[in-house]
């Protein structure tokens, strides 16, 4: 049953169905979860989630670089870019998951 | 910020649930997550980012100490995207 695609409606119903709160609420709490995390990133800070992974915001400097269209060259201002590092645990269910 | 972190801030949100129930409810989202990609599925949340699966292939790889070769058998890794809205909040627009 792989290359289904869960949604936010997923992760509500499995908060339903484990600790019993109802769809709306469990759908509330899902949300803020991502909106507390998105917050901390964007003030700057790393989001350390042990035995899942740590966002960390990379700065970029800037760069010159070319339109592939026109071969112009343009810079590309210094960015702020988010990276997502998988913790042993994750990738080692991931990788046994998914043998064949 | 760190698990314990987010937890709090859950918890000072929802005074009417008791913390261990915080705690439920924070891992139950983070072991679907690593679930549904374990099971070779995708994890799309709209503007926060999505969690996939990539595979790597077979290759020869080699024991940076003794320079020895040694197959490295096809294996999938973890992946995110940051989505739109994120990556744009992060560069404050």
């Amino acid at each position: 049953m792989p290359d289904k695609t869960l949604t936010r409606m997923d992760l509500a119903e499995a908060v339903h169905e484990e600790v019993g709160l109802s769809r709306n609420e469990s759908a509330e709490l899902v949300e803020s979860v991502l909106q507390h995390i998105s917050d901390a990133l964007v003030s700057g800070d790393s989001v350390k989630i042990s035995s899942f992974g740590t966002f960390s915001i990379r700065e970029k400097s800037e760069r010159i670089g070319r339109n592939p269209k026109t071969g112009e060259e343009v810079p590309i201002h210094p960015r702020r870019v988010l990276s997502f590092r998988s913790s042993h645990l994750m990738k080692d269910r991931v990788a046994e998951g998914n043998k064949r | 910020m760190i698990r314990s972190e987010l937890i709090q801030k859950i918890a000072d949100e929802n005074p009417h649930l008791y913390q261990r129930d915080v705690e439920r409810i924070v891992s139950t989202i983070f072991d679907s997550i690593t679930g549904a990609m374990a099971d070779g599925n995708r994890v799309e949340l709209r503007g926060f980012g999505a969690f996939s699966v990539k595979k790597r292939d077979p290759r020869i790889g080699r024991n940076p100490r003794t320079g020895e070769s040694v197959q490295v058998e096809e294996k999938h890794v973890p992946f995110f995207k940051t989505g739109k809205l994120l990556r744009d909040r992060l560069n404050g627009n």
